[in-house]
């Protein structure tokens, strides 16, 4: 069921997460997509007349937590895994870009 | 075009950020600590690893709350989280935690004194209009410079009085409406000293904002300057923030556009949003260079104007004083927010937003107002007293068993003195109230004078003695006595016979000299003598003396 998703907006979501797709990935996830998409409407099929709006699965509200320190890692645990570091930063590529907000 | 024949009215609102004081991230127990080395206060949750379950800090809900009330907010009974989505090196999730659809609170309001009299004249919700005129609040440039950033946070402490400081009288209360107020996660902080990579520290990321978001109901930069003073003023005073400038703990991002009359027309100038400021003078800088430069371009360009032109994003050069255009902001402008699936709901009751307005009880101004009334003190003295909640707190105590005025007079003389001097407020020095309301007590009876009251301060620092005791071991007590001020007085003139002579003959000297018989009586006194009683008895003995001559 291809349209769903077309190339326009593959290429918006790849600029939002930094991708940079060839022109035949473009038109391979837009087809994907696509298809997952169709898949995920026939959840549509369901009727929900009698089912009230709700923003989570759960029927549960006010998980809180005491505002009391735990120990965190250090910088050596946090950076174990990270691709790359630079003395206890993470180092990525140069941002060039404005701060985020 | 005549500059001058433009009618200009700026149209500001503001976003303000403020982090909350808890001692933990809003979705993890990791500390907050400033200054912390790099990537120390950091744990799988807020480090964004799959597969781990943020829970909420009830300490920054109710911070939030609080604020929200004190804003004049709707508390909402129900309110969700939600991801933003950006991608981003300093926010490891690629989503923000915040609140979208559903904030916490909203539709609020907030009442700012301005320096203009067409406004309203009476801050709204209880504040008593009693008319007095508020001594010279920071209402415009010249009587707010020379401040330090955190002025008013720190009043007490930097034992300088903000609100002192030009005969300015403003008059009236802008309101301010506010939109919303949200929780969200603070990013982390990218570093780009280096050459060819960007360092990331997490450490910052998941620390407890607030967002507020205002109306754009502010008419000059200095109205702005006021809202983010009186912000600053307000959750500090409800203990919901440090709200440190220096440590980047509010951060301003005002809306600008403006309004310009001209030819019975009335043009607006497309809105320009002046990215994260961390000062106040920022703030009011900020604003003002971008009413000249949209004014300019307006000018310049008649297309200038905001249906014709998309909204702006522009960072503040400190340095060089201007604002630039950010690029690129734009597109970015597409955050993909839906329900937090690991965040469960908040659903709160009546009864207890009910608990936490009781905890707010009585805002600043409302309270200034009715301390100055209740107490007999300017508007500005208890505005200083206000600058921080336990130190006003101890005020009332001690204004109960003691005499307010002077007690008043001794807080932002000698006792916020002794706190600044330690680092610490009036109430950190740890003197119990029934201690400071009898030394007001006795130095407005007369017991003990203003110089021996201030030497007894000293003394009561490092002494658990009452005031009273301590004048009395020191030999403070006032006399009043005049046979024995009168022999003072005689032996002053006995000791300074030049002085008196100068105060009897010289008239370019007369003064002067007065003055050093009186310093002398007290000098022999060792302080105890009653200045009144030295001044009237040393005319006295002039008049007698220029009788005989
Ligand atoms: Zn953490």
């Amino acid at each position: 069921m291809p349209g769903k998703i077309d190339d326009a907006q593959v290429r918006h979501i790849a600029m939002l997460s930094r991708l940079k797709p060839t022109e035949e990935e473009v038109r391979l996830f837009s087809e994907q997509l696509s298809t997952i998409l169709a898949y995920f409407d026939q959840l549509s099929e369901v009727d929900t007349t009698q089912v009230p709006p709700t923003a989570h699965a759960l029927p549960v509200s006010n998980v809180f937590r005491p505002d009391e320190p735990h120990v965190p890692f250090g910088p050596d645990q946090a950076l174990a895994n990270a691709p790359r570091r630079d003395g206890d930063f993470f180092a990525v590529p140069k941002v060039l870009d404005q701060e985020s907000a | 075009m005549d500059r001058s024949k433009l009618k200009i009215r700026p149209i500001i609102g503001m976003e303000i950020h403020v982090q909350l004081a808890t001692k933990t991230k809003l979705f993890c127990a990791c500390p907050i600590e400033f200054g912390a080395p790099p990537n120390s206060r950091v744990c799988p949750v807020c480090l964004g690893m799959p597969g781990v379950l943020p829970v909420l800090n009830r300490t920054a809900y109710e911070h939030a709350v609080r604020t929200a009330i004190a804003l004049k907010c709707e508390i909402a009974r129900f309110t969700k989280w939600d991801r933003k989505s950006y991608y981003y090196p300093d926010l490891p999730k690629n989503y923000q935690i915040s609140q979208y659809d559903l904030p916490l609170g909203f539709d609020g309001a907030f009442d700012v004194p301005v320096d203009d009299a067409a406004v309203s004249n009476a801050p709204a919700d209880g504040a008593p209009a009693d008319g007095e005129p508020e001594g010279g609040r920071p209402t415009d440039g010249g009587s707010a410079s020379g401040r330090p950033e955190s002025g008013v946070a720190a009043g007490l402490r930097t034992g300088r009085s903000p609100r002192k400081t030009s005969g300015t009288e403003s008059t009236g209360y802008r309101r301010v409406g506010i939109i919303r107020a949200h929780l969200e996660e603070d990013a982390g902080k990218n570093l780009h000293e280096k050459p060819g990579i960007t360092q990331v520290d997490l450490n910052r990321t998941g620390t407890p904002l607030l967002e507020i978001v205002t109306e754009p109901d502010l008419a000059s930069a200095d109205e702005a300057y006021n809202f983010c003073v009186e912000l600053q003023r307000l959750v500090t005073y409800l203990g919901a923030s440090e709200a440190s400038m220096q440590k980047g703990q509010m951060r301003f991002e005002p809306n600008v556009n403006v309004a310009i009359e001209y030819d019975g027309r009335e043009y607006r100038t497309p809105i320009a949003e002046v990215k994260n400021l961390n000062s106040f003078k920022a703030v009011r800088d900020a604003i003002r260079y971008e009413i000249e430069r949209q004014v300019s371009e307006w000018m310049a360009d008649p297309d200038y104007v905001i249906n014709k032109r998309p909204k702006e994003n522009r960072g503040w050069d400190d340095v060089r004083g201007v604002t630039e255009f950010q690029r690129g902001k734009e597109e970015a402008h597409d955050y993909r927010y839906f329900p937090d699936p690991d965040l469960v709901p908040v659903e709160v009751d009546d009864a207890w937003i009910e608990s936490m307005k009781d905890s707010v009880g009585e805002l600043p101004l409302e309270r200034q107002a009715r301390m100055s009334s209740e107490y007999g003190l300017s508007s500005a003295d208890a505005a200083t007293i206000l600058a921080d909640r336990a130190t006003a707190d101890l005020f009332e105590e001690a204004a109960e068993a003691g005499h307010p005025p002077t007690l008043g007079k001794q807080f932002i003389s000698f006792w916020s003195a002794h706190a600044n001097a330690r680092n610490t407020t009036i109430a950190g020095l740890g003197i119990d109230a029934a201690r400071l309301g009898e030394l007001s007590k006795i130095t407005a009876d007369g017991l003990v004078n203003a110089t021996a009251a201030a030497i007894i301060a000293e003394k009561m620092l490092s002494s658990s003695d009452t005031p009273t005791a301590i004048a009395q071991r020191e030999g403070l007590i006032q006399t009043r006595d005049e046979g024995q001020v009168q022999a003072w007085v005689e032996e002053a003139f006995t000791k300074n016979e030049k002085a008196v002579q100068d105060a009897l003959a010289n008239p370019k000297k007369q003064q002067q000299a007065r003055g050093f018989l009186t310093g002398q009586v007290m000098k022999i006194s060792g302080g105890k003598a009653d200045p009144k009683v030295v001044g009237k008895l040393i005319e006295e003995k002039l008049a007698k003396l220029s009788q005989d001559l």
